[in-house]
């Protein structure tokens, strides 16, 4: 059984079909990139997950529990954090408090702190600057607090809607070998990006989406070695 | 003029703190659904008025049970404070539940008629089930906290007369204080009041971090409404005589104290509110005096909304309103 599955996945925007019948899979342990152009259905796959666009047609599974019609403070709770497009940052909340809204549903006081650590240990930087509010921290920071946050709750599936934009290439950098060392201590990742070469280059799976399909799907050293994708993505 | 400015002004002070008092909490009320939902939430002066004639109802009930005499009059109060502001929270709950929710996409303006329906609603209601109940929709309580309580304050400076207040009036400052101090207290160091302000800040990423957003919303019309309902009560002991209009200009005021303070902003609501009530008081005063007769104590509130309109030129984000610096 998958972590999570998408099968024939349409939603739409009004009128609009922003995806078309997307299937997908992320399995326990994995990383897995959605890698696409602007405008292909990255972050509107991910809201489909999520709970925040609900799907015309179609069905997301969580564990194999159907998950579709869930509301997203439902999904959060049920173990799915997204760290949203644009960081999203609270701005007028501290840095401190920014994470524990991270950890909103977790009773645990003692969890709570722990889980603080463990984001300290990726994250060194945000510990210098916990009574900072959130909204005047760098973007390379805003970043890495946005995925400190997500990883309040505990997750068992990690998504990141393009963690690299707008970074300076150093950064970007390191955001990467983050995503690559929290997979090795066993997150499960669904990362959205762009920035196509290096998210396959950390992803053991990868799919393509174009005008809400996917156009491909498969290893990510597959992927890497594709003429077409060479072309479109890598170039 | 100086001189007779500063003669009663210890009185002034007094009286006007007891009023910016009360503006200062239904002032909360306003500023924290504004900050949640930029909805004008008019409905809420009403609920203030619902929350005077709730309480003053108990406290004619018991008073006619005989258990008020045999009460310590604290208690009764905490008593009628604790049942009104309950009720009130329910109701304004109810309210958003049932009249704000559905409309919740809608456009701004139609929320904001609706809330004057509702207005025009409790307004009705109210004075419905007083007239049929009591034969007439004036409604005087029991007189509590009336022994007037002197203060020698011409023996701090020569210059001042000296002041009085109703017991009362204590009441009044030490629970609004109370219910001030709390609600900063929740909303800045708990849990839930911190998941206020971040559903106030961003609704959907507050739900990506497994708030239940309308529960939050649910929460903050409760807590205003709450305070609402009991500040109702703490005026009706203040001022004695309630009728079911008091809440459209104390509402409109204290609507005032919060853009005053910066609307959604907290601090700058309870400031805004004592703020006013002092100016107010200032200007009954001392208007009469200040241009010779040719205005008299009754124009106090052109007097205090001529400073509104002057603070607003001069910072249009109201005295706390932050530009906060936000990177994107
Ligand atoms: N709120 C919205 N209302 C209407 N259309 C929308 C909305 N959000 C997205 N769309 C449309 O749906 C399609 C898919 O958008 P989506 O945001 O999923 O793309 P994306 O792959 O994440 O792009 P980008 O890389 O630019 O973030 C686009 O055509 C977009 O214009
Ligand atoms: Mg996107």
């Amino acid at each position: 059984m998958h972590i999570l599955e998408l099968r024939d996945i349409h939603a739409f925007y009004g009128g609009i079909q922003a995806l078309k019948g997307v299937n997908l899979y992320v399995d326990k342990g994995e990383i897995v990139t959605l890698i696409g152009s602007n405008g292909a259905g990255k972050s509107t796959t991910l809201k489909t997950i999520s709970g925040q666009v609900k799907p015309k047609q179609g069905n997301i599974f969580l564990n194999g529990k159907d998950i579709t019609s869930a509301l997203p403070h439902e999904t959060a709770v049920s173990g799915v954090a997204q760290v949203p497009e644009g960081r999203r940052i609270f701005p007028r909340l501290t840095v401190k408090e920014n994470l524990e809204m991270g950890a909103f549903s977790v009773k645990n006081k003692k969890v709570v702190a722990e889980r603080m650590e463990k984001v300290f240990h990726y994250f060194p930087r945000i510990k210098e600057r916990l009574s900072q509010r959130g909204g005047t921290m760098s973007g390379g920071e805003q970043q890495m607090l946005a995925m400190g946050r997500a990883l309040m709750s505990g997750p068992n599936v990690l998504m990141l809607d393009e963690p690299s934009m707008g970074l300076a290439p150093i950064i970007v950098e390191q955001i990467f070998s983050i995503i690559k060392e929290l997979n090795e201590s066993g997150m499960t990742i669904l990362l959205v990006e762009q920035n196509a070469y290096q998210a396959l280059q950390i992803a053991n799976r990868g799919y393509v989406i174009q005008t809400g399909e996917i156009l491909m799907s498969g290893q990510s050293s597959v992927l890497l070695r594709d003429d077409q994708i060479k072309e479109a993505y890598l170039a | 003029m100086l001189a007779e400015i500063l003669h009663t002004l210890p009185q002034v002070l007094i009286d006007g703190l007891a009023l910016g008092a009360i503006y200062a909490i239904v002032a909360l009320g306003y500023t924290m659904v504004y900050g949640i939902l930029e909805l004008i939430n008019f409905a809420h002066g009403e609920i203030f008025m619902t929350g005077a004639f709730i309480g003053t109802a108990i406290l004619i009930t018991l008073t006619g049970l005989g258990w008020i005499a045999v009460m310590p009059a604290l208690l009764a109060l905490l008593l009628v404070l604790v049942i009104t502001s309950v009720l009130t929270g329910f109701i304004g709950m109810g309210i958003e539940r049932i009249a704000y929710r559905p409309l919740r996409k809608a456009p701004k303006l139609i929320t904001l008629i609706t809330a004057i329906g509702v207005s025009f609603l409790l307004q009705d209601l109210v004075r419905f089930i007083t007239e049929v109940k009591r034969g007439n929709y004036i409604l005087t309580g029991p007189s509590m906290f009336t022994d007037r309580v002197e203060v020698k304050t011409s023996s701090v400076l020569s210059v001042f007369n000296d002041a009085s207040f109703k017991e009362s009036f204590i009441i009044v400052f030490v629970v609004a204080a109370i219910m001030m101090i709390t609600l900063d207290f929740f909303i800045n160091k708990t849990k839930w009041g911190t998941a206020m302000r971040a559903v106030a800040q961003d609704r959907d990423t507050s739900a990506l971090m497994g708030v239940n957003v309308n529960k939050v919303i649910g929460l903050v019309f409760f807590l205003g409404s709450a305070l609402g309902g009991a500040t109702g009560v703490l005026f009706a002991i203040q001022y004695g005589t309630i009728d079911p209009y008091i809440g459209f200009i104390l509402g409109l005021k204290a609507f005032t104290a919060a853009v005053l303070g910066g609307i959604g902003n907290i601090r700058g609501a309870m400031f805004g509110g004592i703020l006013l009530g002092v100016l107010e008081m200032f200007a009954s005063a001392n208007l009469t005096l200040m241009t010779n007769g040719v205005f008299g104590a009754e124009y106090k509130d052109v007097f205090a909304f001529a400073i509104l309109i002057l603070v607003l030129l001069f910072k249009p984000e109201g005295i706390f309103g932050k530009v906060v610096m936000e990177k994107v």
